[in-house]
């Protein structure tokens, strides 16, 4: 349908400038325009002024000009002249970026529309669909007689995009589990493809001897060449199979990795057999000059990109005050050693992987979180992209190309694949099993083997071969036959075979506290019993490396040189993700906008209903959400304050500062713990028995206090907030999860445990509706389930019930703005007592004021 | 080859050997290598003490070297039902507590499986309970934090708000329906399984024993 959609566009943009172009040229010319495409979307991937000049792709019938911005001066005086048209068509100049343009929106309407019925893409990978839609406007394009657009040239895959799809996997590529498995990913990548090369390579050969399949004009190198590009292996459709199952992962990782570096592999032996292939003859020493290139060429790379990355990482620690073009940094280094590797022929793709995994680390600490986001998304969408394109174009090549149909050798060709390739994993298994720590067993070869789809890279290295290879064409259709087989049977069949057979699987997504700190734990443990045991395994050079890793490298690398456990990390994240939480969710119960697309849209979206949040300051996230998190220590303070510590605003000071004092020594290397009362340590956690049994009593007595005094207060108002109490408990759902992370450190913990545990268990296990139904019997709960709503519910109360609400917030802000004074300097400044975050902050209070009003 | 050489140098101690492959599960390759290792760190005595491990230098950027070491000298990793710690150990009592690290093997049974699970949970959690009593208090666990981050210096408090936050994680997820006054008392065993209930224990923690002989490739670390 979408394709059709471009075809129309075609061709009223034909109609109306009514030129004599021809249908032919047209679509020719959106096929090259296609190959623009890619090169525009990697614009911003590599460097702006070189860019401008264009390889000369093949054909030339269309001058490609790089799409310049027109020169108006020069256009005008001509348009003059001729009586000042009023409407002028210029199809020629815009041709070509747009009908790129066209063919990218076409391929990502596919996705769009593939994603629209979720159940397809869980049992037919995306990569089928994209292939089966590239057929789609393959036959269209075949009924109207197109000829097959000649869009991928050598150098625009090579240059324009590969890139793109490497960054991708190696920015991504989880890094702890692969340097645990680094061994078997190499192994399996290096020696496995290898192996598939020469394996499949030698016995296309003999069967290319076979007199009846009348393929004896095919050479050895040529059948190698062939082999290598079709065991370069692309699981992507198998990965988001076990993402989606969670198998284990080791398994995962060796997929994962094998498919990346395998990638480098095959381009290399590519490169090394084009050479070959046209070589009269090959003495044994090219067999030994081969080897040593080949290791030239990966060790290099792995150098050159390593040393990119460390100078990607090292730039952007000056990039503090231009964070605009922070994400570019990291397009161009790796682009710059994509190219640099190019030019001196060795792996380009193992130096932008490892370039991407050297960076990645210490970038991601330097850059600001909303840069960290874009580089994040732009490689995502760039690699995707480019592989959507890849696949697109696949289908519309085959059907629109002439094939060279040879049966036994198409079918010997598949057999061959998959025969090699489950051979090769079961014999590379077993001999590396017994240097791994947890082997694989038969079903993690199972999915090894099973997983070996063969995809873009494949079919984008053989439609590039040189023309003076004689059987290209055959080539090229086995090599598509293979890849549809193996994506469609095998890539729809992986899921129900994996899930029957029972993979073992891992718990991929455990983000508490406990278990960071435990992993941390079992490292050193394991680290430590290595040593004692003397023995030198990875846990030790990794314990060496973080040590030389915190000692030296984050010392220059990175702006903010303290190391940071992951312990600490994850405890901010988790502090992060609940403010967010409870930011979205009071939002949209504000401004019934609860579109998240961005981070930074979502911060802004509050302010809108109300005015008075303006006079925050918005400037940047991080401040936005440290405020917010501000706002609801203040507010469990102060709840705190209520249950635990009545009538003393002293103590509440004392909570406030330490709250504070958390805040930073988590920021920065605390200087504020001079600031910090000695009394705080008393009020930091009472274990103890003593405290635990004195603070109950009071507590509780002050609760019923002030429940009969609230009740007294909000005769009617009670069954009033019972209704909206739904959506208000939504909003106070987050506040009670972030007790758990946050609130810990003060008085409140004893108070705290018994709160979650009475009332709430943990925020996240209950549904939204039952908190207030489930409080209702008890006495003492209703009291809270009415603070809270009062706390969650501030701004859309205020829009139901407008004109009580602002008497009493009149009567409640200038009682609640001596307090802030009160408390100590860095607490929040009264402006944006007043906000939205006023609900969160302020609203708790006023029951305490309340009381006394009547 | 070194399993073979003892059996024929000395009889008596491969047969020893053997009750211990027997109680461990090692091999005899690896408990040779280990007790090479152990002469080695207890400078060719029977036993080792305190002293011997907290003397090798590999061992002291550890943050956690105090526990590590500790384990060895806790009456309950000896799989004997008994409590208290000892002064020195002997290679068996060294060969128990390294037995807690053997990797799971291909032709284990899920029982066996959950039972070296269990072997290894119990293992951490003696070296967080401190003091014996079964479970884990808010003091212990945050000890054990601190001296896990003392390497970043991000100061005491910011370690024991993690520690606090954490065990407030043990709390609600394990205590849902706590009376409002009851205080949660730390974590028991049962408790401490079912926060790590997720985790692949046996892939994580353990070390590759090596089955050849070591004695070529010295390493540089004991004396």
């Amino acid at each position: 349908m979408t394709s059709l959609r471009g075809h129309r566009l075609q061709h009223t943009g034909r109609g109306i400038f009514s030129t004599t172009m021809e249908c032919f040229t047209s679509v020719k010319r959106a096929a090259f325009l296609l190959t623009i495409c890619t090169i525009l979307l990697c614009v911003p991937h590599g460097s702006n002024g070189e860019i401008q000049v264009i390889p000369p792709t093949e054909g030339g019938s269309v001058t490609i000009l790089p799409p310049v911005k027109p020169e108006g001066p020069q256009a005008f005086p001509d348009a003059e002249k001729a009586n000042l048209p009023v409407f002028t068509m210029d199809y020629n100049r815009i041709q070509i970026p747009f009908e790129i343009t066209l063919w990218v929106l076409l391929a990502s309407f596919a996705k769009i529309g593939f994603h629209v019925y979720h159940k397809i893409t869980v049992w037919v990978p995306e990569s089928c669909l994209l292939i089966s839609i590239g057929l789609i406007v393959g036959a269209i394009m075949h009924s109207v007689h197109e000829e097959p657009p000649a869009v991928i040239s050598s150098n625009v895959f090579f240059l324009y995009m590969l890139p793109p799809i490497v960054l991708d996997s190696g920015y991504f590529m989880p890094t702890r589990p692969f340097f645990e498995n680094i061994g078997t990913v190499m192994w399996f990548a290096v020696v496995g493809t290898l192996w598939n090369s020469i394996g499949i390579g030698m016995s296309l050969y003999a069967i290319c001897q076979i007199e009846a399949f009348g393929v004896q004009d095919i050479n050895l190198q040529e059948n190698l060449l062939f082999a290598a590009i079709i065991s370069a292996v692309d699981p992507v459709a198998v990965l988001s199979v076990f993402e989606d199952v969670s198998v284990n992962e080791q398994l995962y990782i060796v997929v994962f990795g094998e498919c990346l570096f395998n990638d480098a592999v095959t381009v290399v032996l590519y490169n090394m057999f084009n050479f070959v292939a046209e070589m009269p003859v090959v003495e044994p020493v090219d067999v030994f000059l081969g080897v040593a290139r080949f290791c030239v060429v990966g060790f290099g790379g792995m150098g050159f990109g390593i040393l990119f990355g460390f100078v990607a990482a090292f730039t952007t620690r000056f990039t503090g005050n231009v964070r605009e073009i922070e994400p570019l940094f990291i397009f161009m280094y790796s682009y710059l050693a994509y190219l640099v590797a190019e030019l001196f022929g060795i792996s380009s793709i193992m130096t932008i992987v490892s370039c991407a995994l050297t960076m990645k680390y210490y970038v991601e600490e330097n850059v600001s979180q909303r840069s960290c986001t874009t580089i994040r998304h732009v490689i995502k969408m760039l690699g995707s992209i480019s592989e959507t394109l890849i696949f697109f174009f696949l289908g519309v090549v085959t059907i629109t190309t002439e094939h060279e149909w040879n049966w036994g050798y198409i079918m010997f060709t598949l057999l061959f694949a998959f025969v090699w390739r489950g051979l090769g994993v079961l014999v590379l298994t077993q001999i590396i099993n017994p240097f791994r720590t947890i082997p694989f067993n038969m079903k993690d070869q199972f999915g090894l083997g099973y997983g070996g789809l063969r995809g873009a890279i494949s079919f984008a290295l053989v439609f590039t071969l040189p023309d003076n290879i004689g059987r290209k064409q055959l080539f090229v259709t086995a090599t598509i036959v293979i890849i549809i087989f193996t994506v469609f049977i095998q890539g729809i069949s992986i899921r129900p075979l994996i899930e029957f057979i029972n993979v073992r699987r891992t718990n991929r997504n455990l983000d508490t506290i406990n278990v960071e700190i435990h992993c941390r734990l079992m490292d050193h443990t394991v680290a430590g019993i290595e040593d004692l045991c003397g023995q030198w395994s990875h846990y030790f050079w990794k314990d060496k490396f973080m040590r030389f890793n915190d000692k030296i490298l984050r010392k220059i690398l990175i702006r903010d040189s303290r190391a940071e456990s992951s312990i600490v990390a994850l405890y901010k994240k988790l502090e992060l993700q609940n403010a967010m939480e409870i930011l979205d969710t009071v939002s949209g119960d504000i401004s019934k906008a609860p579109s998240i697309m961005s981070l930074h849209d979502d911060k802004k979206s509050p302010p809108k209903p109300r005015k008075r949040f303006l006079q925050a300051d918005l400037k940047n996230m991080h401040d936005i959400l440290s405020k917010n998190m501000y706002k609801i220590r203040q507010q469990t303070a102060v709840y705190t304050r209520k249950h635990a510590l009545p009538n003393e605003t002293q103590s509440k000071e004392i909570l406030i500062r330490r709250h504070a004092s958390i805040r930073r020594s988590l920021r920065s290397s605390g200087p504020s713990e001079g600031m910090v009362p000695k009394s705080q340590k008393y009020f930091s956690l009472p274990p103890g028995q003593n405290l635990d049994s004195q603070f109950p009593p009071k507590r509780l007595s002050h609760a019923d206090d002030e429940e009969t005094m609230s009740e007294m207060a909000y005769p009617s108002s009670r069954s009033r907030f019972a209704k909206p109490g739904r959506s208000s408990s939504r909003a106070m759902m987050p506040l009670r999860r972030l007790d758990t992370l946050t609130e810990v450190p003060t008085v409140a913990v004893v108070d705290e445990i018994s709160r979650l545990g009475g009332r709430r268990g943990d925020g996240a296990s209950r549904p939204n509706s039952s908190s207030s139904d489930s409080r209702v019997p008890l006495p003492r709960p209703r009291l809270h389930f009415q603070s809270s709503a009062d706390a969650g519910n501030g701004p859309s109360d205020n829009v139901r019930n407008g004109s009580r609400d602002a008497e009493e917030e009149e009567e409640q802000e200038p009682s609640s703005s001596p307090p802030p004074a009160a408390w100590s300097p860095e607490s929040m400044d009264p402006a944006n007592n007043s906000g939205v975050g006023n609900p969160l902050l302020t609203r708790p209070v006023w029951p305490k004021w309340n009381p006394k009003k009547p | 080859m070194g399993a073979s050489q003892c059996s024929q140098t000395h009889p008596q101690k491969y047969k020893q050997y053997e009750d211990f492959a027997d109680r461990t599960g090692f091999s005899l390759e690896q408990i040779n290598n280990l007790h090479k290792r152990f002469r080695q760190l207890s400078d060719n005595t029977e036993t080792i003490s305190r002293e011997n491990l907290e003397n090798i230098p590999a061992l002291a950027n550890n943050p956690l070297r105090k526990q590590i070491i500790g384990a060895f000298f806790d009456k309950r990793n000896q799989h004997e039902e008994e409590v208290g710690s000892i002064q020195e150990i002997g290679f068996q009592q060294f060969l128990m507590v390294m037995s807690h690290f053997r990797p799971p093997g291909l032709k284990m049974t899920e029982e066996e499986k959950e039972a070296m699970r269990k072997e290894k949970l119990r293992f951490l959690f003696n070296m967080h309970d401190t003091d014996n009593d079964g479970t884990i208090t808010v003091d212990e666990y945050r000890k054990v934090v601190e001296e896990l981050m003392s390497n970043n210096d991000i100061g005491q408090e910011a370690a024991k708000a993690i520690a606090d936050a954490a065990m407030l994680e043990v709390a609600s997820i394990n205590m849902p329906h706590m009376g409002p006054d009851d205080f949660y008392e730390g974590i028991t065993f049962e408790h401490f399984e079912q926060i790590l209930k997720g985790l692949e224990m046996e892939s994580r923690m353990n070390v590759r024993f090596l089955d050849v002989d070591t004695s070529t490739m010295r390493c540089g670390k004991g004396k």
